[in-house]
């Protein structure tokens, strides 16, 4: 028999997860010498995971790479299995019965808490799900924010923070250009908040925004943007630690932030506050459960053996009158039925991508991970292209030695059959790109990128199921 | 980007020698698991020391007697370690200051890790990258539909 592979005999391969890392991971295998033929799974029926669902409606430019998993997809050796679960209609038994290897890249899915009491009170909401819901994640489509109040808190400084502050300043007439969900669309032309607070706890000098988001903050239509100059200004022990690192982007940054200390109110509707060097201590709330304000504890800073500087809290506290808050102090991964999984870092149990026994700590025959649930939620899109590039790898110098998968069922058609039965409602590529085609016509008329439909239903009825 | 994120996927492997034990038993641990150092752990508490090719090459080269020593005596200390929260510009810069190739990761006083300065070397690599491939990509679409005059 020829081996595996090979024209007559494919290496067959699941992908689990249709984001980014997904998508790179597919087109490493497919641009390999390997004969590889690929089956993406998702357990939604659209594609490009935190490209649709994460990042912000009105950053159009970021989403222009998911032209490239167009071409991805257009290969005649990959098919795309979308609306179909691990877990809920398929097993990992089941992938195991009908490929040589399985890549599980399904991201991190849910948010860290903040660890402090009142953390879910009414009004207090992980950032993440307000993200999804205006992003129109099905799943989130139908969740409430309360926008009639006037103040609002997000805690925390990187992307996913300064997207929800951003968007909650921007006006009806700047969002409407963008593709942000109508439903979410519509809350937020009746919002009544006048004050966005923006909390690091750390300094200015170890936010984790980029240079261009802290710029664009200081460009909105309609609001003021500004920090107290006591916690724009640059402590020594960061003074020190920048000279060191010789880092100029950093440098560039705390420049940047400079430029808005103090800055007084203009006639503009809304004010976004930056604050830097409080940490919550505790969500407060009234009689009734919902939030009136949100606790905070100054920080100071000090430096660890390596010299990176921590936030230490210092025993003096504030109370900031809130109605609203947001936590966005990191994403965190989620456990897949069937798969080892790393407790300390929230990541499945691997090595460079091999998924690990927890036992042996042995690599599992034919299993693998990419992506953020293999090393956790950093960098940013691209950054999960050298990471998949690293995994398959990995995935050709185990063909080639013969460590794979013995899949009884191996044919193409096998796999396409176990999703039919298992899941009469699956989505294949040419259903999203009819899903697509819709969505942009939609847009066309308003003068938007795409209107996006939110609920499944309305999904596969323009696919025609 | 933190040291948690190499921790991440290094499947939780620490290779660890006991104070008590030679060095060639020592040896035979960097060749089998293909390392550059090992911690050196005693029966509880943080490490003790660590014990790197260095350590054993300078010795042997003016003593060849150096195989039944006790990983002890050839042992650097004390140990400059690191956290999972720390910054991998920072330990990057200690590192090349201290001159040293294996920084140990400790949670409190439990290892959690090891991770070496080529482990630093790839993790900005592929940082860097990401960027240059995110960056590329606008770029590439930002110049989609415009007209191109020589």
């Amino acid at each position: 028999m020829a081996a595996v592979g090979t024209a007559d005999r494919p290496l067959r391969v699941a992908i689990i997860g249709a984001g980014p890392t997904g998508f790179y991971a597919a087109d490493h295998l497919l641009r390999s010498a390997t004969t590889v033929e690929i089956d993406l799974y998702d357990r939604l029926p659209t594609p490009f995971g935190l490209v649709r669902g994460g990042v912000a409606p009105d950053h159009q430019k970021i989403k222009a790479v998911t032209a490239a998993f167009d071409k991805v997809a257009a290969h005649p050796r990959f098919r795309f299995f979308g609306n179909v679960e691990l877990g809920k209609h398929v097993t990992v038994d089941d992938l195991r019965r009908h490929y040589h290897q399985v890549v599980y890249c399904t991201g991190a899915q849910t948010d860290r808490r903040m660890g402090v009491p009142g953390e879910d009170l009414s009004g207090s909401h992980p950032a993440t799900e307000f993200v999804a819901w205006y992003n129109g994640h099905p799943d989130y489509r139908d969740l409430t924010f309360d926008l009639s109040v006037e103040r609002a808190a997000v805690v925390g400084v990187g992307n996913v923070a300064v997207d929800v502050a951003r968007i909650l300043c921007r006006t009806p007439d700047e969002l409407a250009q963008t593709d942000i969900a109508d439903h979410a669309l519509e809350a937020l032309r009746r919002s009544r908040i006048k004050e966005v607070y923006l909390l690091g706890r750390r300094g200015p000098a170890q936010a984790a925004f980029t240079n261009p988001e802290i710029k664009e903050l200081g460009e909105l239509a309609d609001t003021d943007i500004t920090v107290p100059a006591a916690e724009a200004a640059l402590d020594d022990a960061s003074r020190a630690s920048l000279e060191r690192t010789n880092d100029r982007a950093t440098m560039k940054k705390v420049e940047i932030i400079r430029t808005y200390a103090d800055r007084a109110r203009t006639e503009r509707s809304r004010a976004l506050v930056l604050r830097f060097l409080v940490s919550p201590a505790e969500v407060v709330g009234d009689d009734a459960g919902r939030v009136t304000g949100l606790e905070l504890v100054r920080n100071t800073l000090v430096p660890t053996t390596t010299g990176t500087l921590q936030a230490k809290p210092t025993g003096e506290h504030e109370v900031l009158p809130v109605g609203l808050v947001f936590r966005s102090v990191g994403y965190r991964g989620v456990p897949l039925p069937g798969v080892p999984f790393n407790e300390s870092w929230a990541v499945i149990l691997n090595e460079k991508g091999r998924v690990l026994d927890p036992d042996t700590k042995q690599p599992l025959v034919g299993e693998f991970t990419a992506g953020w649930i293999k090393r956790g939620p950093t960098g940013v899109i691209g950054t999960n292209k050298p990471d998949a590039a690293e995994t398959v790898q990995c995935m050709l110098e185990d063909t080639a030695a013969g460590r794979l998968l013995t899949p009884a069922e191996p044919a193409a058609d096998a796999a396409e059959r176990l999703v039919r039965e298992r899941q009469p409602q699956w989505f294949s590529y040419a259903d999203w790109l009819k899903v697509n085609e819709t969505e942009v016509a939609k847009g066309r008329a308003g003068g938007r990128p795409r209107v996006k439909l939110t609920r499944v239903d309305e999904m596969l009825a323009v696919a025609g199921r | 980007m933190t040291i948690a994120t190499i921790l991440a996927k290094k499947g939780g492997h620490v290779f660890t020698v006991r104070p008590d034990q030679t060095i060639r038993e020592a040896l035979a641990i960097l060749a089998e698991r293909n390392v550059g150092a090992l911690v050196v752990m005693a029966s509880a508490g943080p490490p003790v020391g660590i014990l790197s090719e260095r350590d054993i090459v300078r010795r042997l080269v003016r003593d060849e007697q150096a195989f039944t020593m006790k990983v002890s005596e050839l042992m650097s200390k004390p140990v400059i370690s690191g956290v999972p929260q720390d910054d991998l510009a920072s330990a990057a810069v200690t590192m090349t200051e201290k001159r040293i190739r294996h920084l140990p990761i400790l949670d409190g006083e439990r290892l959690v890790g090891v991770i070496s300065i080529g482990d630093i070397v790839k993790a900005q690599r592929d940082e860097y990258q990401g960027e240059v491939e995110t960056l590329e990509t606008q770029l590439i679409e930002e110049g989609r539909g415009k007209v191109i005059k020589h």
